[in-house]
């Protein structure tokens, strides 16, 4: 066994040989993702963003690879050391867990920019400067999230469906409840992390408790919710969005969704790169710059009321 | 505690132990031959996967449902083949078994359905008569087709494994291989038999969500419940009526975590999701004087000619 | 003479065989999807071996799993199941994490040491539940074991959004569940300038020494017994149910011991997403793939876990350079192991094939008792 490997390794180093991608002027980027692309949340968002950019800019003068599914830390920080080995302009680590693996690679790479988020540690302190970061205002999106929802509730009861207590699922979630209470403070507001971003059963079953508990307005962040809004469907209650326009999930019940439009932070950042800024920036996404929109569904309650009063079958007020 | 607290979180209950039944009685056939099978994850998901595809393909659910026990099979027939006939490692097999299912349903799914979506699946039935009975109707009359079918495993596997010649020959094999062997039994063909019906059942349990409980798929579905099942199996030692007891003892207190979150008590969710894992390791403990027979030959291959 | 050595070989060449045949029926799949499988498979060679980076990588991989194999050898030698290596790799891996950001001034050597110390303990702690749960109550360590995992990762998840949470994240407003980074000093120290560790040689050292442990000790020996014949075990005195908890018990620390110098030697801060696996990479459930490959024997786990660590790391790369979809490559793994397992078929009926049954008997059974 011993002997064949060694066989084997010697072999292989033989083999071996790198092709270095040589085209100069097209930008490259890296796509390293912790879930899959068609998560319908937080990975396909930026990918989307990506293809957007790309009808931009043309796909002579701007390219991308991905790697998703890489929720194993090591296997990730091995991919973006990989992809800025052969000479990415931008390696993207799309998720806060990767941060640390950035701080040990990027000072290697200092032709190469590293971008991650969400977050607002660009790592200046250590003096590293060719990592950016992005990070969206949840909060700013659920507010208007609960507002709505406090608005529509007939029962007074919301309920908001999380995976865990982190990052930006607890920045929308607190902001939702904000929103919620701003607008009526007598409402209540039941949330739930179910412990995982990707158990389905678990949102499922919760968005059915909170209904029985008299929710009718329901929300929730990453890719589990698809279960809590086939329940939301089947019950007839209604249902606020994040990450991604989730209204052709569930167009009868999706009341707006609060999306995250990527291509706010990339455009500046390739930008910067080209002009020579490897990192150091933090790029905000807000209601403000873009960065988040809401999107309406026009299917829905709002994007109806909007139509019927644009028909004329609506006669707003005096 | 109100009435009406106590009927949602049973129901809840009963639907969230509907996958953990079909999987793990299957498995309790298999390990009863003697066959440990630790890829019922890849193979619900792979149930899962087909039966969304061919109902969202045909229109037709009971297609789906067909699809998704034919392709549990499979998984089944190739578990029985490598594990029977090849003689191989049962643990490493499985594992196998469960990383080639993730994977293929996963691609599979990117490739053929591509983006999230939801489609209408088996509806709740209310048994008429029954379902109107005060609180015992609520709780267990008034759910999908699917839920009353896993119901219904239960005193059907409890009577083919002790009732019939063929639940003899099965326990026959996993007890002692060689006597059986010597008594005419063909011992290979048995493990073949609960082998794949185990996946069968794997398969129906994953179609149970995609096209009955969640009525959607997604990459990982089943984020591991077929892993619980087999330890269901342990917890029942070997005997359905306890590995069904185990599930709904493992749901309902899931379903008293997720009630205990949404009516805001102050209980960590982390401790809260706890609960049903540490309760059941209790509840194990407790039952600590009961006799448990493991199948002797749990495990272990089985070689004509050799003692 | 020839033909003889030629026969002898073949059983030690029917993995790699096995592994083949597995790499055609990816080769078909991918040629469906229109991947060219020679480039995808030089992708997966590259990947694991191609160079100084990529052989240091597939070292690193295989670290944690000869860890957790490890303790899997002696588990299974000792006749109990240990499903709990994620589980147990976790809480080691807190526990290092604790201490060493609690001691940030102590000189580096001393806060590895009493880190790698505590995981282990940490570890051992784990597994010894599900021992004492065996031993006096008479729980299946099987259902323990996978219980104790969940209730590790949302113990985890509960410190690391709270009270380990990185003050950093919190002063941010971003609120990443992870801790802060540890302090530099405990970092452990690179064999060579890659991403390759000191952990490796420890996994490599403590081999031998499980080897020496389950050999040419009496406990060991009492272990091996017990996971033999419990009826043997009782008739020549063994206290059977204690040998059990202590298996479960050496396996909970060696695991502990992985997750630890997981974090010491590759992380150095620890984290979320909810599950494990983003920390763990799977090694708790790969360490018993690659136990069971090496036979259960603790030097047969060093060559087991390092392919299958290359295997994994290969994959990765073959993913990267040819864009496959990951599902892939995961359904490809899956493949391998199936029909690498399903291999040792041909090894034995090989072995059978050139034996007599009355010698083959006697020498499987002391195959058996000499590996």
């Amino acid at each position: 066994m011993n002997k064949v490997l060694a066989g084997f390794v010697l072999v292989a180093l033989i083999i071996s040989s790198m092709a270095i991608i040589g085209l100069a002027d097209t930008f490259k980027v890296a796509f390293v993702t912790p879930s899959t692309i068609n998560d319908s949340a937080w990975s396909q968002s930026m990918y989307d963003a990506l293809v957007t950019i790309q009808n931009e800019m043309g796909k002579d003068n701007f390219q991308f690879v991905y790697s998703e599914n890489m929720f194993v830390i090591s296997d990730a920080a091995a991919a973006i050391r990989d992809y800025a080995s052969q000479g990415y302009n931008l390696v993207i680590a799309h998720g806060s867990q990767y941060g640390g693996s950035l701080v040990d690679i990027a000072p290697d790479f200092p032709n190469t920019a590293f971008a991650w988020g969400s977050t607002a540690n660009t790592f200046s302190d250590q003096g590293i400067t060719n990592i950016f970061s992005y990070q969206p205002y949840s909060e700013q999106g659920g507010y208007v999230n609960g507002v709505l929802a406090a608005k529509l509730s007939e029962t007074g009861m919301m309920g908001v469906i999380g995976p865990i207590e982190t990052g930006d699922a607890k920045r929308y979630t607190e902001g939702f409840e904000a929103g919620v209470m701003a607008t009526n403070p007598d409402a209540k507001v039941s949330v739930t992390w179910t412990g995982s971003y990707s158990d389905v059963s678990l949102s499922a079953e919760t968005a059915r408790t909170m209904i029985k508990a008299g929710a009718d307005v329901l929300t929730g962040t990453s890719q589990m919710v698809i279960g809590a809004i086939g329940v939301a469907k089947k019950e007839g209650a209604i249902w606020f969005g994040y990450d991604v326009d989730q209204a052709p999930l569930a167009p009868q019940i999706v009341v707006s969704s609060v999306i995250v439009d990527w291509t706010v932070a990339l455009r500046p950042m390739i930008a910067a790169i080209q002009s020579g800024t490897m990192g150091g920036k933090v790029y905000d996404l807000t209601l403000a710059n873009g960065g988040l929109k809401i999107a309406v569904n026009a299917e829905g309650l709002v994007g109806k009321t909007i139509q019927g009063i644009i028909n004329g079958d609506i006669v707003v007020g005096e | 505690m109100s009435w009406s607290i106590i009927i949602g979180i049973l129901s809840s209950g009963i639907r969230l132990a509907t996958p953990y039944l079909y999987a793990a009685v299957g498995e309790t056939i298999g390990q009863l031959s003697g066959v440990v099978n630790l890829g019922v994850d890849g193979v619900m998901l792979m149930g899962a996967y087909i039966a969304f595809f061919v109902a969202l393909s045909t229109g037709s659910l009971s297609l789906g449902l067909i699809a998704a026990a034919g392709m549990g099979a499979i998984f089944g027939l190739i578990m029985a083949f490598i594990s029977v006939t090849l003689k191989a490692e049962q643990g490493i097999s499985g594992i196998g078994l469960y990383l080639f299912g993730l994977g293929l349903s996963t691609f599979l799914f990117g490739i053929t359905i591509r983006n999230v979506q939801t489609i209408d699946g088996f509806p709740d039935l209310a048994i008429p008569g029954l379902s109107r009975i005060p609180v015992i109707g609520e709780i267990f009359f008034q759910h999908n087709i699917l839920v009353y079918v896993a119901f219904a495993l239960i005193p059907i596997a409890w009577f083919l494994l002790n009732k019939t010649p063929f639940g003899l020959r099965v326990r026959a094999v996993g007890q002692n291989p060689e006597a059986a062997d010597s008594l005419g039994v063909n011992v290979g063909r048995v493990r073949y038999l609960t082998v794949t019906l185990g996946g069968m059942l794997s398969g129906v349990a994953g179609a149970s969500l995609s096209i009955a409980l969640l009525n959607t798929f997604q990459q990982n579905l089943t984020n591991g419940m077929g892993f619980i099942a087999v330890a269901l199996v342990y917890f029942g030692g070997w005997r359905p009526v306890l590995v069904f007891a185990g599930a709904l003892l493992f749901s309902t207190v899931n379903a008293l975590q997720i009630w205990l979150q949404v009516a805001g008590i102050n209980v960590p969710s982390d401790v809260a999701l706890m609960l049903p894992y540490i309760v059941t390791i209790l509840v194990l403990a407790a039952m600590a004087k009961r006799r448990v027979n493991a199948p002797a030959a749990l495990n272990k291959r089985f070689e004509r000619g050799e003692s | 003479m020839n033909q003889r050595k030629l026969l002898d070989l073949l059983p030690r060449l029917t993995p790699i065989l096995a592994v083949l045949i597995a790499l055609l029926v990816g080769a078909v799949m991918l040629a469906l999807l229109g991947t060219n499988p020679w480039e995808a498979y030089r992708a997966l060679f590259i990947g694991a071996f191609g160079s100084t980076n990529a052989l240091a990588d597939t070292i690193v991989k295989a670290t944690p799993l000869l860890f957790v194999g490890l303790g899997i050898c002696i588990a299974f030698r000792g006749g109990v199941l240990n499903i709990g290596g994620e589980g147990q790799l976790v809480t080691g891996a807190i526990a290092a994490t604790a201490i060493a950001l609690s001691v940030p001034n102590w000189p580096g050597w001393l806060i590895v040491l009493v880190a790698l110390l505590a995981g282990t303990l940490a570890g051992a702690i784990w597994g010894g539940i599900a021992g004492l749960l065996k031993a006096h109550f008479n729980v299946n360590e099987i259902l323990s074991t996978i219980m104790l995992n969940y209730i590790a990762v949302f113990g985890m998840n509960y410190l690391l959004r709270g009270a380990m949470m990185d003050p950093l994240q919190i002063k941010l407003g971003s609120f990443t569940p992870q801790t802060a980074r540890l302090p530099r000093v405990a970092d452990l120290p690179r064999l060579i300038p890659t991403r390759l560790h000191l952990g490796a040689a420890l996994a490599v050292i403590l081999a031998v020494a499980v080897y020496i442990l389950l050999w040419r000790t009496t406990i060991g020996f009492r272990i091996r017994t017990v996971g033999k014949s419990l009826r043997a075990a009782l008739a020549s005195g063994v206290r059977t149910k204690r040998y059990m908890a202590l298996s479960l018990v050496l396996a909970g620390a060696f695991a502990g011991l992985g997750g630890a110098v997981e974090v010491l030697g590759l992380h150095h801060r620890m984290f979320t997403d909810g599950s494990a696996f983003g920390f763990t990479g799977s090694a708790g459930f790969n360490g018993i793939v690659a136990a069971l490959f090496g036979q259960l024997h603790p030097i047969g786990t060093i060559p087991a876990s390092f392919l299958l660590g290359a295997l994994l790391t290969g994959a990765n790369k073959m993913q990267r350079m040819m864009q496959i979809p990951s599902a892939l490559i995961g359904a490809l793994n899956g493949l391998i192991v199936l029909l690498v397992v399903g291999s040792e078929f041909l090894r034995r009926h090989r072995i059978k094939r050139t034996q007599s049954p009355e010698s083959e008997r006697a020498k499987t059974s002391a195959e058996e008792e000499e590996a």
